[in-house]
């Protein structure tokens, strides 16, 4: 320490070391960030204020102000449509698919027999609404023809969700929460496949909770539904935020809208609209996951 | 007496329970396997099945034709190699990078580490298409920061080769890397802050304690990471079809199968043949791609299961 302070080294003190480390830990991220993310991002950003024209010599770029942001919203005619579509499909499904899944999570992590085959088919969706497999999925002709196949008795499948709904209904549940519920229960392919990460990382925020808190409210006399509310959920609930932001990126990265961007840069190559459309497309979910995560945010528990 | 009613009526609830829980997983499992089963079915049957009425589930013909086919047109064993060393690699340095940034920005906090995670925030946010032409021009000719042509004269084109997942890798900025940090950071920051603290005054460093401390308690969380970076890298086709444009990986071997199928059965025109016949391969194909994965899984989900021994942590 003393020969520290003769070669004139200040001695740091706990916190400015940390802060030190911390830094160093963030380091690699953020020079990916400068030259990965940021440096391409701005030339998109630059990309949709102008007009690209791709030569023999290179590309030639034009700047011709919020021309790009005008077509797509007011002359493009698929653009407007499709996006109002996908952000009332994401406020429909985020929070069925959150809580659906950690109620899975809970359920999963449970004492039964079977229980590593049921974890094992929960995480098939995983791999199977992931990159080529799922566009590829969607295209399969076998699977199209026996489902028209199949659709001849799945009038009984109907039937079942109309006797709940009208079960409900006469039971006094507003109109509203039924149509969603039993809308719920008939998308429920849809719902189950896309929460197949959410149970994965509610399953493994689960895991880590200490058992002496369950054995100790147990003792207590605490029932498995007060240990839910008293525990599990305030121990999840740093990653119920991960999965409500996770969601509404995933809903959003997989819809008509990014096809469509996609189509007008690739194959119609009009980089300048296609990016004025990513940007536009950007700033709703930016705006969407500020009003969801300051709300949610409240409400976290941390240990801090 | 009474109690002997009470200890009954308990033992009813816990069965009651276990019956619902059964059915309903057993009816989600369905749901999930459903299109799996059918394919499994679909790929034992022989040609002539396809169209037979009477065959539904259960093939009146076996046949591994549709393995041997989509084991020689896909290269199998190469494609199965190099998907393999491809997304190892990549996993693991993502892994490392990100769960250092995670750490960083949960328990070290500096000046601007907020902002910084902003940034991590505006990753996630921002779709992979709006960066993807310049990100393209910038690694064919890359320069890090005009270094590599003050060294070697020109910039380097790091196309068609691994360089591109490796460096972004090593620098947490790959396939959904920000999403990584995040579920890193929010995991750490639920690890008890008073065992951190024990640590330091134990007289652990900073760096000791992030190895024998934070890591250990955050195992869930690294083979959370491990297995979904693993998996989305094996079935990415977006960054593998721009960078890599010659090399045999699994996504562009399988969107590229029922094209090579055709032109291997009627020499080039692909319009010619029987797009069931081409589906029914390419189906096995996906099944064939998937299998590895799974196989994984299997592996490694007992470290899911067996819940993490804390001992010695008051939580």
């Amino acid at each position: 320490m003393k020969t520290g302070l003769k070669l004139g080294i200040k001695q740091r003190t706990y916190t400015q070391q940390k802060a030190m480390w911390g830094f160093l830990y963030v380091l690699p991220w953020l020079l990916g960030f400068i030259f990965f993310f940021l440096i391409p991002f701005i030339s998109s950003l630059r990309y949709s204020f102008s007009k690209i024209t791709a030569n023999a010599q290179g590309m030639i770029i034009e700047w011709i102000g919020f021309n790009n942001y005008v077509e797509a919203l007011t002359i493009n005619t698929s653009f407007n449509r499709t996006l109002t579509e996908s952000i009332i499909n994401m406020v429909v499904n985020v929070p069925l698919i959150v809580v659906f899944s950690l109620f899975l999570a809970v359920l999963l992590n449970q004492k039964f027999f079977g229980r590593s085959l049921a974890r094992a088919v929960f995480f098939l969706p995983v791999i199977l609404a992931s990159g080529v497999i799922l566009s590829l999925e969607s295209t399969s002709l076998i699977q199209a023809v026996n489902e028209q196949n199949a659709g001849s008795s799945g009038v009984i499948n109907a039937f079942s969700s109309f006797e709940l709904q009208r079960l409900m209904l006469e039971a006094g549940v507003s109109e509203t929460i039924v149509l969603y519920l039993t809308g719920a229960v008939d998308r429920i392919y849809e719902i189950v496949s896309l929460s197949g990460v959410q149970i994965l990382i509610f399953l493994a925020g689960i895991q880590t909770i200490s058992p002496q808190l369950y054995e100790a409210s147990k003792m207590e006399g605490a029932t498995g539904y007060e240990a839910f509310w008293k525990i599990t959920f305030p121990m999840v609930s740093p990653l119920i935020l991960v999965n409500v932001v996770y969601t509404i990126i995933d809903s959003f990265s997989r819809n008509a809208l990014t096809d469509l961007i996609r189509e007008t840069g690739f194959t119609k190559f009009n980089f300048g609209l296609s990016s004025a459309m990513a940007w536009i497309y950007f700033l709703c979910i930016a705006i969407i996951l500020i009003i969801s995560t300051s709300i949610i945010s409240r409400k976290v528990f941390y240990h801090e | 007496m009474i109690r002997s009613k009470w200890l009954s009526f308990e033992n009813w609830k816990k069965w009651l329970w276990s019956f619902v829980r059964y059915i309903l997983i057993l009816g989600l499992a369905f749901v999930i396997l459903y299109p799996i089963l059918q394919k499994i079915s679909t790929a034992i049957k022989d040609k002539s099945d396809l169209y037979s009425p009477i065959v539904v589930w259960i093939p009146q013909n076996y046949s591994l034709n549709n393995f041997l086919q989509v084991i020689n047109i896909m290269d199998y064993w190469e494609t199965l190699l190099n998907t393999f060393s491809l997304s190892a690699m990549t996993t693991i340095l993502t892994a490392i990078s990100c769960a250092l940034a995670g750490y960083g920005f949960a328990r070290l906090k500096f000046r601007g580490s907020n902002l910084l995670f902003a940034g991590v925030m505006l990753t996630i946010l921002v779709p992979p298409t709006t960066i993807l032409i310049p990100m393209y021009m910038n690694l064919k000719d890359f320069t890090l920061l005009g270094l590599i042509p003050l060294i070697t004269g020109k910039p380097v084109n790091l196309l068609n080769s691994y360089w591109p997942f490796i460096l972004t890798s090593l620098t947490a900025s790959s396939l959904k890397a920000g999403l990584y940090i995040f579920i890193f950071r929010q995991f750490f920051r639920g690890v008890p802050k008073e065992v951190e603290e024990a640590a330091y005054i134990d007289g652990a460093g900073i760096g000791k304690t992030f190895m024998g401390i934070m890591l250990p308690n955050a195992i869930p969380a690294i083979i959370t990471v491990t297995l979904f970076s693993f998996v989305w890298q094996w079935n990415d086709s977006f960054y593998t079809t721009t960078y890599l444009t010659s090399s045999k990986v699994m996504s562009t071997q399988l969107s590229s199968l029922p094209y090579n199928l055709a032109v291997q059965l009627d020499g080039g025109d692909a319009s010619q043949a029987d797009p069931f016949y081409l589906s029914m391969v390419q189906d096995t194909g996906i099944l064939m791609a998937i299998l590895p994965l799974i196989i994984i899984y299997l592996f490694v989900q007992r470290y899911f299961v067996e819940s993490i021994e804390r001992t010695g942590i008051v939580g």
